[in-house]
């Protein structure tokens, strides 16, 4: 089966967009640093975050049951969804018994999930992706490549080339303020016509039965204000106590994802508009599994900020796409093998284990940690292919044993200097595609500590 | 067993020892909130602009391009602008599109991001009003300002059932290619007026 290092082998073939998307990703981890550079408090607001949410994990059904009694004396109507079929034919029901066939959509990645368009349009409802980068996607035909970013991957001059024929803007145009602009006007008409709007749902509150939904652009604002009925969709584990713990995550969300102080627009839906409908529809599809899993709960706690993917030194050179799965990056490489051992159990080797996603993460979780724990897991599940169990197995034979190691050392010394350049860099050496193995020490560093004066 | 109880008792099952809910780290203050605020607004592409009382303030709109060229204005602040739509008139809130310019009173604004809070009962019949329109004014009154997020929810006194929301600038995007562009589905311009 392909795994991650033969989609990410493709991606980086092409070296000059390799080194592109790179630098473009660096150049949005640059705005985080400053942002978070420029709150004092920084590090205690990740430990609070973290704290938060871990509390609200220990009492979650509590406060689904608080949230579901509050929304509901907000006239809000709540649906439950045990999985992604369950949230589709809800989504779908609510739709067709209105006689809805024309839905605008602000970005979801808990649809994406679920596969929500493709179930939409085979029974006739026409979807549209609203935010400017999902809706180059999807004229693509494509699914996101980052959670925040979605066309991250796509050069403007493809993107000028796609509304070309998509949308009619001029043959050749490529300047993104005028792409912006058009992608405006086409998207406008779409507000206008639309019946229904949906969201995803970034913060749900508790205390309040209300839903927050962050933007940039307001194409969440403009798809629930004009059309009557709004369903939100959400994750379990969205969920946060109070309004005032908002204080927190706001604070962190939009610094760690752009760069920026705050979204433009954090709406706050404690009901539906004057004469129309808000649907919220909870959905755990997988959730309570990995919650039930003590060493990798915490991934229950993302808040799809993205920053783990941008400062990831393999995402940024392999592109979202390599993952195989709605949320790539660090936080991915956990989520999807949590979902599916056997399809993505090459993501948790997706990683240098360099840290780098930890020390970025708003919520503090231990990413790279988790990613090390879910390679033993797949080890012992015997998911990882077998050379590399066998290499592993005699690896730990040889290091848990002094005079083999010393043994194995003194071999090595004496057969690699003589091994001609096409054995040494052989296909069984992936190490050797793109390094020099270090010239080879006459004696072992033991050697050497023996020889010198106590 | 329906799916609400399903979901209720895996969770149930599956939920880790409690842990204790903890409260806010002390946050940021600023020395000059108004200072700090104009350049958090500048910061996300907003215009921070200063008035004595509405009558300044309507002179000052005069002078600021997207009011001066607007020809659909409508105001939800008693005696700021000029309006020519009536806002209670329309029937259907699709009827708010071609408004140029929207006059709306936000409650406080929050000095580390430039953001206003809009409380839903100030957008008059139709909420759409703040993100159709093609430019955006906001009129706060000078000194509601708050610290920082922590303090903003302190004072937010949520509508039930209701609506609310931050703004923060102008719509933009970056999705093409991390270029920012001001204007994706929203307010083209946004301007916030400190009043008093």
């Amino acid at each position: 089966m392909i795994g991650h290092a033969e989609r990410a082998a493709r991606f980086a073939a092409d070296e000059d967009r390799a080194h592109w998307h790179d630098q473009a990703l660096w150049f949005v981890r640059l705005k985080r640093d400053r942002q978070a550079a420029s709150v004092p408090e920084w590090e205690a607001l990740r430990v609070t975050a973290a704290a938060v949410k871990m509390h609200t994990l220990s009492r979650l059904a509590d406060y689904l049951e608080q949230f579901e009694r509050n929304a509901r004396s907000n006239g809000i109507q709540v649906h439950w969804a045990r999985d992604g079929d369950e949230h589709n034919a809800i989504v779908h029901g609510i739709l067709a018994d209105r006689g809805i066939t024309r839905l605008v959509k602000s970005k979801s990645m808990l649809t994406e999930e679920c596969h929500l368009n493709p179930y939409l349009e085979a029974r006739g409802i026409e979807v549209v992706d609203t935010d400017l980068g999902e809706r180059i996607v999807q004229l693509a035909g494509e699914p996101p490549s980052h959670i925040v970013l979605p066309a991250i991957h796509k050069k403007k001059e493809e993107i000028g080339e796609l509304f070309h024929q998509k949308i009619g803007t001029e043959k050749g145009a490529s300047d993104p303020k005028y792409l912006t602009e058009a992608a405006r006007g086409h998207l406008r008409q779409k507000f206008m016509v639309a019946q229904a709007g949906l969201t995803g749902v970034n913060f749900a509150i508790a205390e309040t039965g209300g839903v927050v939904v962050c933007t940039n652009e307001g194409n969440a604002d403009m798809g629930t204000s004009l059309p009557p009925v709004h369903i939100a969709c959400m994750g379990v584990e969205k969920i946060v106590p109070r309004a005032k713990d908002l204080g927190v995550f706001l604070r962190l969300l939009a610094r760690s994802a752009t760069g920026q102080p705050v979204t433009t627009y954090t709406t706050h839906f404690h009901g539906p508009m004057r004469g129309g409908e808000l649907h919220v529809v909870i959905v755990d599809n997988g959730r309570s599994a990995i919650l039930a899993q003590e060493t990798f709960r915490r991934s229950l706690t993302c808040i799809r900020c993205g920053a783990c993917m941008n400062t990831c030194p393999v995402f940024r050179r392999s592109g979202g796409y390599s993952y195989g799965y709605t949320v790539p990056g660090p936080i991915g490489s956990l989520l999807a093998p949590l979902r599916d051992p056997r399809r993505y159990g090459s993501l948790p080797f997706a990683s240098s284990l360099c840290g780098s996603c930890s020390d970025i993460c708003p919520v503090n979780i231990d990413l790279h940690q988790e990613l090390y724990a879910f390679r033993q897991v797949l080890a012992r599940a015997k998911v990882v292919p077998w050379r590399k169990r066998f290499a592993m197995a005699l690896l730990g034979l040889v290091l848990s044993r002094p005079w083999a190691y010393r043994l194995a050392g003194k071999l090595a010394r004496w057969i690699v200097p003589r091994l001609p350049r096409a054995l040494a860099y052989g296909p069984w050496n992936p190490w050797g595609r793109q390094r020099e193995l270090p010239p080879t020490p006459k004696e072992s560093f033991r050697d050497l500590v023996r020889k010198e004066p106590p | 067993m329906t799916s609400r109880d399903a979901i209720l008792a895996a969770l149930r099952r599956a939920a880790p020892p409690v842990s204790a809910l903890p409260e806010a780290p002390a946050a940021v203050v600023f020395a000059d909130p108004e200072k700090q605020f104009a350049e958090a607004l500048a910061g996300v592409g907003g215009r921070f602009a200063r008035a004595a009382d509405l009558p300044a303030m309507n002179a000052e709109l005069q002078k600021l391009e997207p009011y001066a060229q607007a020809r659909k204005i409508a105001s939800l602040v008693p005696g700021a602008g000029r309006p020519n739509v009536d806002l209670a008139a329309l029937k259907d809130p699709h009827e708010l599109e071609g408004i140029d310019v929207a006059v709306i009173p936000g409650e406080f604004g929050v000095a580390e991001n430039g953001a206003v809070w809009v409380a839903g009962s100030a957008l008059g019949p139709h909420r759409a009003i703040f993100v159709v329109t093609q430019h955006l004014f906001l009129v706060v009154p000078a000194g509601q300002l708050v610290h920082n997020m922590h303090q903003a929810y302190e004072r937010i006194r949520m509508e039930r059932p209701g609506y609310g929301l931050f703004i923060s600038g102008p719509s933009k995007t970056a999705d093409i290619e991390q270029a920012l562009v001001i204007g994706a589905h929203g307010a083209r311009s946004a301007t916030i007026f400190l009043v008093g």
